[in-house]
């Protein structure tokens, strides 16, 4: 008896000192944490990318109790036998009424090694706008694709605005391997499709992943899958923890582009001015010889602060406020780059753009365009062509560019930007057309 | 030489960076602040993204009158510290003039009058962008709202008509009478917030932390009866529990729950652990299905 309680004390112990011990691994963490994977999902109507979502987010046990409850209460409510995990992601009163996803839906799910967030995007024709919004700040893909029906048009163009923004690691998850009956030669055939598909892209840094899965039965989601011991490779979920969020920040030549000069003017910095903005493509530190653009002023880095602190080197994708050891005259949308580091600065920009208005584009018309945080007039002077999304070549000389179409312009700009292009940098190399009588973001350009 | 290095972690350096273009592209923005930890969390990044600069916009509450006081108490006192100003608008003068109408009975609650009081003080100050403390986690329809996410002269929400947003561009161009409301901390998590409260040694209002309390149980949910405001029915029972509140609405509107984390460390671990979801405990949400959703079309925040 007394042996038994000192055992079970003995346990007590141990278990706290493993508790103390999982906290104090974790504290630190938790900040680190805010290094986000973001992923991008797309998948055709009925390939059941939202019930792939809900799989994750209940085999992560990132969803509530009372979340859970919701969705037990609304499965049982419409006759179904198993729990239909779409409930959780399709958040709009229309989407639940159609049973389809209709914007982009953030979800966030984590697990001891990493947090995620999901860009859920639409897979359906009309809404391929919100596919390019939802993968353009994803470091990841998921494309789905129904392992009954093989590649289809959405498959395609999937794989092409993957290529477009030029997303480093793509899974391609075959799902519905429940419904072929667990086929190899099924999995193989979709598989060989898709790689042939590669091979004619441009893009050859890409990663490709291929995962056969069941979503609804949970199938090499979290857990691997007794039904396909001939897939010798990981689960989603275990792929997915793997990528390394910082591997996949860019790393190029460094870009600093001005959002706003600060200014306190109290007594304590009466003659602080500080350029606050954030770096993108590497790090700065103090002494870094820079040029200011458009000016071509040369100088060098005096400090780097942070709220309160000052530090030597700033990493990249940090948001700091930066001073210069000479007096420059700089104003927003000004950039500092490194010496021997400079983009083009130009009036004229040849791009690829996908079109995400109702209205279409035609050639002459005049836009608002945002470059980073550089604001100018553009003129749409040359509509060269339309790309297939099926990388089967493209329509030369069209009048318009509608909605959802993928096509390469020329433009001329009412002031010089700082460019480069999207391939090289992605965060220099992109941009948006506003409709100036609507407001609205109407396309959004990769420069060439 | 050892030296120093900042990697700002990519949710706090996207937030800073969202201020900043708001204070770039707007001519008059507000931070909606309702003394909710998300609130106060946004205030500490907005110090963060214009130091050794003032926030350089105000601070405004629409007071439903149902506030707890720790809440109000606290407020007070962080805007003084932070030499802002604070404008205050007040549901009751609403009331009181008959604008909107009060509900009564059991589950009365004073959350869907903020929206009225909001959009007049709105077009009082012309204020052309209101920064608030929403997170796509909370809910469903929240997770397809936009960081810069414009809404028209009635403050509605058009869901299917959103502006696509790429990479980190902001669209912020609006006509006379529209307005945006900017969500910085959008794509953080419950989770994000209090471990950042925790690094950033963040002070909050102390009913966020367990504390005994008077209360009464009503559909599964623990109801502070502190307080007149809250509807009770005799023959619900008061008994005295160790609770603190995950999040801060109005008390009619907000449950608490059973916790002994009293301070920031052992929050961190509950909510880490929570099986339960923070609106949860909200019951505004629970109204329907779609009761978000709803609101927001309304021009709820």
């Amino acid at each position: 008896m007394a042996i038994r309680l000192l055992q079970n004390d003995i346990n007590l112990i141990e278990g706290k000192r493993k508790i103390a011990k999982k906290l104090e691994s974790q504290l630190p963490r938790a900040y680190k944490k805010m290094n986000v994977l973001k992923i991008a999902t797309a998948g055709s109507v009925d390939d059941g990318k939202s019930t792939l979502i809900g799989r994750l987010l209940y085999d992560t046990k990132s969803l509530t109790d009372d979340k859970l409850a919701a969705i037990e209460e609304k499965s049982k409510q419409r006759g179904f036998d198993y729990l239909d995990f779409s409930l959780a992601t399709d958040g709009l009163v229309a989407e639940r009424e159609q049973g389809i996803t209709i914007d982009v839906a953030h979800i966030y799910f984590s697990t001891r090694k990493k947090s995620f967030i999901i860009a859920d995007t639409p897979g359906h024709i009309e809404y391929t706008r919100n596919m390019v919004t939802g993968a353009s700040t994803a470091q990841a893909s998921i494309v789905l694709v129904d392992a009954r029906k093989g590649v289809v048009e959405q498959t395609y163009r999937h794989f092409f605005i993957n290529n477009l923004l030029r997303i480093k690691d793509v899974v391609i998850a075959i799902n519905k391997m429940d419904l072929v009956d667990f086929s190899e030669d099924k999995y193989n055939s979709i598989k060989g499709e898709i790689e042939y598909l590669a091979s004619k892209s441009d893009f050859k840094n890409q990663q490709l992943t291929f995962i056969p899965m069941s979503a609804l039965q949970g199938d090499n989601v979290a857990s691997k899958s007794e039904n396909m011991s001939w897939y010798a490779g990981e689960t989603l979920l275990h792929h997915l923890e793997k990528l390394d969020t910082e591997a996949t920040e860019e790393v190029t030549q460094v870009r600093f582009p001005v959002q706003t000069v600060i200014r306190p003017k109290t007594d304590e910095y009466h003659d602080f001015r500080g350029y606050a903005g954030k770096i993108y493509g590497g790090d700065l530190e103090i002494g870094d010889e820079i040029v200011v653009l458009p000016s071509q002023t040369k100088s060098t880095i005096k400090s780097i602060h942070f709220f309160d602190e000052e530090y030597e080197i700033a990493k990249n994708g940090s948001s700091v406020t930066i001073t210069l050891a000479d007096n420059v005259n700089i104003s927003r949308g000004d950039m500092l780059v490194k010496v021997a580091e400079e983009p083009t600065i130009t009036k004229q920009l040849d791009a690829t753009i996908c079109w995400m208005d109702k209205e279409p584009l035609q050639v002459s018309q005049k836009y608002h365009i945002k470059h980073g945080v550089n604001d100018a007039q553009a003129k749409i002077t040359q509509l060269s062509s339309i790309l297939k999304t099926d990388f089967s070549g493209k329509i030369e000389n069209p009048s318009e560019l509608a909605l959802n179409q993928i096509g390469v312009i020329q433009l001329k700009l009412s002031k010089y930007l700082l460019v480069d292009s999207f391939n090289q940098n992605k965060s220099n190399g992109a941009f948006i057309l506003i409709n100036p009588k609507t407001n609205n973001t109407v396309g959004v350009g990769f420069i060439q | 030489m050892n030296q120093r290095t900042i990697q700002v972690a990519a949710l706090e350096s996207e937030a800073i960076y969202i201020f900043r273009e708001v204070v770039a592209q707007f001519e008059k923005p507000v931070l909606l602040f309702s003394g909710g930890k998300d609130s106060i969390t946004l205030v500490r990044l907005a110090q963060k993204a214009f130091f050794p600069a003032k926030i350089p916009f105000p601070l405004m509450h629409i007071d439903t009158g149902h506030n707890f006081p720790e809440t109000v108490a606290f407020r007070d006192k962080l805007v003084k510290e932070l030499g802002v100003d604070l404008i205050v608008r007040n549901v009751q003068d609403n009331i009181d003039s008959g604008r909107v109408k009060e509900e009564s009975g059991r589950y009365a609650s004073r959350n869907m009058l903020q929206t009225e009081t909001l959009l007049d003080a709105i077009e009082e100050f012309g204020f052309d962008a209101c920064i608030g403390g929403a997170r796509r986690d909370e809910e469903k329809a929240r997770a397809k709202e936009r960081i810069f996410s414009v809404r028209d002269d009635f403050g509605q929400w058009d869901e299917r008509n959103q502006r696509p947003e790429v990479f980190d561009m902001l669209n912020g161009r609006i006509d006379l009478g529209q307005n945006v409301r900017v969500f910085p901390i959008s794509n953080w998590t419950e989770l994000d917030v209090w471990s950042y409260i925790q690094k950033e040694k963040i002070e909050i209002p102390s009913i966020y932390f367990a504390h005994k309390r008077k209360t009464f149980i009503r559909d599964g949910m623990i109801w502070s009866a502190a307080d007149a405001v809250v509807y009770r029915d005799k023959e619900e029972a008061v008994v005295e529990r160790m609770v603190r509140f995950r999040t801060v609405g109005d008390m009619s509107c907000t449950a608490a729950v059973l916790s002994d984390a009293v301070d920031i460390k052992k929050v961190v671990e509950e909510i880490r652990d929570s099986s339960i979801s923070e609106r949860g405990a909200r019951i505004d949400d629970k109204r329907s299905e779609a009761a978000m959703e709803k609101r927001k079309q309304q021009g709820y925040f």
